[in-house]
C-alpha cells in the first residue's frame, strides 16, 4: 500500500502544480479587477453600471465549466483563440471577478456615509479616500466572504481538465481507472483538504490581524 | 471676517430650504445657529463645508470665495483654492466620523501629512500638542471603539485644529454628551475663541447657545428670523416662533 502510494505520487504533484498555478494566477489577477468592478459600478457612469450588472448576471448566471468552454471551443469560432491554460485562466479570473466585484461592493456600501463627508471636509481626494480610508476599512469587512470564495475556487480549479489540462483531480482520476483502485482519489481529496486547510489557517491570522479596532 | 455668507439659497427637488441667508463671523467670535429640527441649520453647514452645492449665494471664508454668483447661478472656486479654503475651516461633526481604522495620532496627523504634506515630525508635535490641551494625551495610541462620546469628540476637534483654521463648525455638539460633559466642551470652544478663531455652532440646545455662544442667529423655514447679541436674544424674544420656541 505504502508502496503504492509512493509510485503515484509523483503523477498527482504534476496534477497538484496545475492547479497551484490556476488558483494562484486567478486570485493575483481577479481581486484588483473585483475592486475595479465594485468601483464600477458604485460610479454614477450609468453605461458602466449597466454593462457592469449585465457581466455580473452572466458570469454568476451560468455554470464556469461552460464559460471555459465557450471561451476555449467558442471563441475561435469568431476568430479568437487561446491555448488551453490562458483560455482557463481567462475563465477563472472573468468569473471570480464578478463575485469578488459584487463582495467589494456590499464591504463599501456598507461603510458610513459620514467617512466621506470626513475625507472631503479635510481635503481628501475622492481616489485618497478609497486609497486611504474606505478600501482599508473595506478589507475587514469583506474578509471573512472573501475566505469563502477563495476555498471555493480551491476546488473549482478541477474544472479545467474540460479543455484537457492535467489538475489534480484528473490526475487521480487516471490513475484510478488505470489501477481500478480508489486510493489515488482520496489522496487527491487529501491534497484538497490540505490546501483548504493553509488556507482557513491563513484567514484566520488575516482576520486576527484586522481585530485590532472594531 | 473669518467667514461670510450672502444671498444663500438652497433647494432640494424644488423645495427651498434655505432662503436668502446673510451673516457672517468675526475672529474670536462664538456664533450659535438655534433653529428646531428642519430649519435648514444642517444644510447650511453642509453649504458652508462644501458638502454640499447651494443654487445662488457668496461663501468667503477668510477673504477667499468658496462660491460666488454670476448670472443667478452658483460659481465655485477651482479645486486648488477649495484645499486652500479647507485648511482654513474645521469641521465637528455631529457624530465625529472619526476613521474606526486609524489610532487617535494617526485620525489628527493623517489629513497634514497625506493631504497638505506637512512633514511627519512636526505634525506629530503639532497633534501631541493637540491632545495635551485637550485632556488626551494618554490616549495617542487607542482606537476611537475605546474612546467614550466625549473623548471621541475632543478627538475630533483636534483632527479639525490639525491646520489651524480660522474658522471652527460644529454640528450639535451637545448631542452625544452627558449633562455634565457640556461644560467641558463650553470651556473648550471658549478656549479656541479666544486664541482667535471664530466658532460656528449649530445647535437645538437652548442653554448651551446660552452658555456660550456671544451671538444667536435664529433660523425658522430656511430664514434667519433673528440675529442679535445673546443678551439680547434673551431679553426680547419679541417673535412669537422664538419664544415657543425658548419655551419648549
Amino acid at each position: 500500500m505504502a508502496e503504492y502510494i509512493i509510485r503515484i505520487t509523483p503523477a498527482l504533484l504534476a496534477g497538484l502544480d496545475t492547479t497551484l498555478s490556476v488558483f494562484f494566477l486567478t486570485l493575483v489577477l481577479s481581486i484588483p479587477l473585483g475592486i475595479l468592478v465594485a468601483l464600477g459600478r458604485l460610479s454614477n457612469i450609468r453605461p458602466l453600471v449597466e454593462i457592469l450588472k449585465f457581466y455580473i448576471w452572466v458570469m454568476r448566471g451560468t455554470p464556469l465549466l461552460l464559460q471555459i468552454v465557450v471561451i476555449f471551443f467558442g471563441l475561435p469560432i469568431i476568430g479568437i483563440t487561446f491555448d488551453r491554460f490562458p483560455a482557463a485562466i481567462l475563465a477563472f479570473v472573468l468569473n471570480y471577478a464578478a463575485y469578488f466585484g459584487e463582495i467589494f461592493r456590499g464591504g463599501i456600501d456598507s461603510i458610513d456615509k459620514g467617512q466621506y463627508d470626513a475625507a472631503k471636509v479635510l481635503g481628501f481626494t475622492p481616489a485618497k479616500t478609497y486609497q486611504r480610508i474606505i478600501l482599508p476599512q473595506m478589507i475587514k469587512i469583506v474578509l471573512p466572504s472573501v475566505a469563502n470564495e477563495v476555498i471555493t475556487l480551491v476546488k473549482d480549479t478541477s474544472l479545467v481538465y474540460v479543455v484537457g489540462l492535467g489538475e489534480l483531480l484528473r490526475a487521480g482520476k487516471i490513475a484510478s481507472n488505470r489501477d481500478a483502485s480508489l486510493v489515488p482519489l482520496i489522496m487527491a481529496g487529501v491534497f484538497y483538504l490540505a490546501l483548504t486547510g493553509i488556507l482557513t489557517v491563513v484567514f484566520q491570522k488575516l482576520e486576527k490581524r484586522y481585530a485590532y479596532y472594531q | 471676517m473669518v467667514l461670510e455668507v450672502q444671498g444663500l439659497c438652497k433647494s432640494f427637488a424644488g423645495k427651498p430650504v434655505l432662503k436668502d441667508i446673510n451673516f457672517s463671523l468675526k475672529q474670536g467670535e462664538i456664533l450659535a445657529i438655534l433653529g428646531r429640527s428642519g430649519a435648514g441649520k444642517t444644510t447650511l453647514l453642509r453649504c458652508i463645508n462644501y458638502l454640499t452645492k447651494c443654487d445662488r449665494g457668496t461663501i468667503k471664508v477668510d477673504d477667499m470665495y468658496l462660491c460666488k454668483t454670476e448670472n443667478g447661478s452658483a460659481i465655485y472656486a477651482k479645486p486648488a483654492e477649495v484645499l486652500e479654503i479647507r485648511k482654513n475651516l474645521g469641521m465637528v461633526f455631529q457624530n465625529f466620523n472619526l476613521f474606526p481604522h486609524m489610532s487617535v495620532l494617526q485620525n489628527i496627523v493623517e489629513a497634514p501629512i497625506n493631504v497638505f504634506g506637512v512633514p511627519k515630525e512636526k505634525a506629530h508635535e503639532k497633534a501631541m500638542e493637540l491632545l495635551e490641551m485637550l485632556g488626551l494625551s494618554d490616549k495617542a495610541d487607542s482606537y476611537p471603539f475605546e474612546l467614550s462620546g466625549g473623548q471621541k469628540q475632543r478627538v475630533a476637534i483636534a483632527r479639525a485644529c490639525a491646520l489651524n483654521p480660522k474658522v471652527m463648525c460644529l454640528d450639535e455638539p451637545t448631542s452625544a454628551l452627558d449633562p455634565e460633559l457640556r461644560e467641558g466642551i463650553a470651556t473648550i470652544i471658549e478656549n479656541l475663541a479666544r486664541d482667535g478663531m471664530g466658532i460656528l455652532i449649530i445647535t437645538h440646545d437652548m442653554s448651551f447657545a446660552k452658555r456660550v455662544a456671544t451671538r444667536i442667529i435664529f433660523l425658522d423655514e430656511g430664514q434667519i428670523i433673528q440675529e442679535s447679541s445673546k443678551e439680547e436674544f434673551f431679553e426680547s424674544m419679541e417673535n412669537e416662533r422664538i419664544r415657543r420656541f425658548v419655551a419648549m
